[in-house]
């Protein structure tokens, strides 16, 4: 493991309570006729108020582990615990955004975000307030009566996290949110993302194929492999927030990072030209 | 399905252009004496008949009816009240008993199982063919006319009920379960608002295929409604009558068509494309 950066504690000690257990976990899939194993022995412990970043190339697992995490897909083999507690099905403790957005686009702004809170059975007067709050947050308010097909993807984006700040979840799940946005309106949404997170305090896995935007954010990047996807390395970053992405130390781990990526990336490269010649 | 683009004058020139080319190419045909009036009658002799057939058969008399319902007591109006009445029973029973359906097959693969074998033999089978048994089950009338309708309109809304249901993108149905939807919130917050776009194509559909059935219900057993007078007409030979009741039979479809196509952009303001 790459050694901490600077002496700066992290913003979350290692003597946090663990929230999140993911212990033994194989996925298998099925897929016209052969078997990819897309997980294999994953084992993690995420820590309440952590915020990790999954990284690593196409293919490598990520997106299916933040699945068996949301309850989407169960795995093949092995668990995962939220508070001790076995998964078996998504639920709004465990809030997720899609890198599509996911928002209904038959309701408007204020709708998708009240939506979560209408299915808890919450009382109309608080529901408008928490609305109005979030809408506020995440500088909404002028867009609530929009549909979201009148609204730009980084409004869109602001509306899936608004609706899932909603459900006031402990365990933020987040899958390439930013992935399809041009690069200044995701520095500002992971600037956003960054002061909600320590503001409320929540748990966030987030996914992510970009490896400035995992030390940008996290407290501890997790790299996984190419098939089957396994944990590669798991690198704490300690730099205080906010951090330069000029600075010698950001890249300097950039470097070390890229180079774990770019061996999972020529693997899936390989794979990809062989897959192609094969056919 | 674009949204009513706002008219201008030159949009309005150019919308009436062939139209007018028809009607004078018709009127040259009419003048030059090669065509037998009673074979095609001229634009004007139509005009004429038409507004006749719009105007009330009898002077106003405020003893026996009052204002508006001598106004609206010409033969034409009654006709397209009668076929209208007609075309909305029929709609609204066809379209009642398609629409349940489709969301259970859409649902459930069960009931799709059962159900689909059947539905796919009916299907092709033009609504005019169920004239007979029309006529042996409800008699004559207005009963056989909507049984009628309704099967045109019944097959289109079905149809594509069961195909908005099964085509609703996967990841709403993700997002409504992370969010803790049940199966009930799933079925009317999510499932049926995402099928609307298709639902509503096919009430179009439905609806367009009810006019036309209607029309040819009423050659059968009625004795009122659009398709009832055309037929009458012919008896006569008034060709001028039988075509003043054709133009009023396009007007009044192109009226429906305008009024689903306002209610669908009403309804599907969310849609993406609807307005781009």
């Amino acid at each position: 493991m790459i050694t901490a950066l600077k002496s700066v504690p992290a913003s979350v000690p290692e003597t946090a309570p663990v929230q999140i257990e993911v212990r033994g976990v194989d996925k298998v899939f099925a897929t016209g006729g052969h078997e990819v194993v897309a997980l294999k022995g994953i084992d993690l412990e995420v820590r309440h108020g952590e915020f990790i970043c999954l990284l690593g190339p196409s293919g490598c697992g990520k997106s299916t582990l933040l699945n068996a995490v949301a309850g989407f897909q169960p795995p093949s083999r092995g668990v995962v615990l939220v508070d001790g507690q076995p998964i078996t099905a998504p639920g709004p403790d465990r809030g997720m955004v899609f890198q599509e957005y996911a928002l209904f686009p038959w309701m408007t702004v204020a709708e998708n975000i009240a939506f979560g809170l209408q299915i808890k059975r919450m009382g109309k007067a608080e529901i408008a307030e928490r609305v109005e709050v979030l809408l506020h947050k995440l500088h909404l308010q002028d867009f609530r009566n929009r549909f979201p097909k009148d609204l730009s993807g980084g409004m869109r984006q602001r509306v899936a996290i608004a609706r899932v700040l909603a459900l006031d979840s402990p365990i933020l799940l987040m899958d390439e949110p930013f992935g399809a946005l041009d690069a200044l309106t995701r520095r500002t949404l992971q600037d956003e993302l960054l002061r909600i997170w320590e503001e409320v305090g929540k748990t966030v896995l987030f996914v992510t194929h970009s490896i400035e935007e995992s030390i940008y954010l996290a407290d501890r990047i997790v790299v996984m492999t190419y098939r089957p996807g396994t944990i590669k390395q798991e690198v704490r970053v300690e730099m205080p927030r906010p951090r330069d992405g000029a600075s010698a130390e950001f890249n300097r781990l950039k470097r070390d990072l890229a180079q774990m990526v770019m061996e999972e990336q020529q693997r899936f490269n390989a794979d990809e030209i062989h897959s192609v010649t094969a056919d | 399905m674009s949204r009513p683009s706002r008219i201008t004058p030159a949009a309005l020139a150019r919308g009436a252009l062939v139209p007018l080319v028809v009607v004078a190419v018709w009127q040259a045909l009419s003048s030059s004496g090669m065509v037998n009036p009673t074979v095609l009658p001229s634009p004007g002799a139509v005009l004429v008949r038409w507004w006749h057939y719009l105007l009330p058969a009898d002077p106003y008399d405020p003893a026996q009816s009052g204002w508006l319902a001598w106004a609206l007591s010409g033969e034409m109006l009654t006709d397209a009240y009668s076929s209208l009445y007609r075309v909305v029973l029929g709609f609204v029973v066809g379209a009642g008993l398609a629409l349940p359906l489709g969301l259970l097959m859409g649902t459930s693969e069960r009931v799709y199982g059962l159900m689909d074998p059947l539905v796919q033999v009916l299907r092709p089978i033009p609504p005019i063919a169920y004239i007979p048994l029309a006529i042996l089950w409800f008699g004559l009338g207005n009963p056989p006319a909507v049984f009628l309708i309704a099967i045109g309109a019944f097959f289109p809304v079905l149809m594509n009920t069961i195909a908005g249901v099964r085509h609703v993108d996967g990841i709403y149905l993700r997002a409504a379960r992370n969010l803790g939807a049940g199966k009930l919130t799933m079925f009317v917050r999510v499932i049926l608002p995402a099928a609307t776009p298709y639902i509503l194509a096919g009430a179009r559909i439905g609806i367009g295929t009810a006019f036309i059935v209607v029309i040819v219900s009423e050659m059968i057993a009625v004795n009122a409604g659009l398709g009832f007078r055309i037929l009458e007409a012919r008896e006569f030979m008034w060709s001028d009558k039988i075509i003043a009741g054709m133009f009023t039979i396009g007007f009044l479809g192109l009226g429906i068509d305008i009024a689903m196509n306002r209610l669908n952009t009403h309804l599907l303001r969310w849609h993406r494309g609807l307005d781009s």
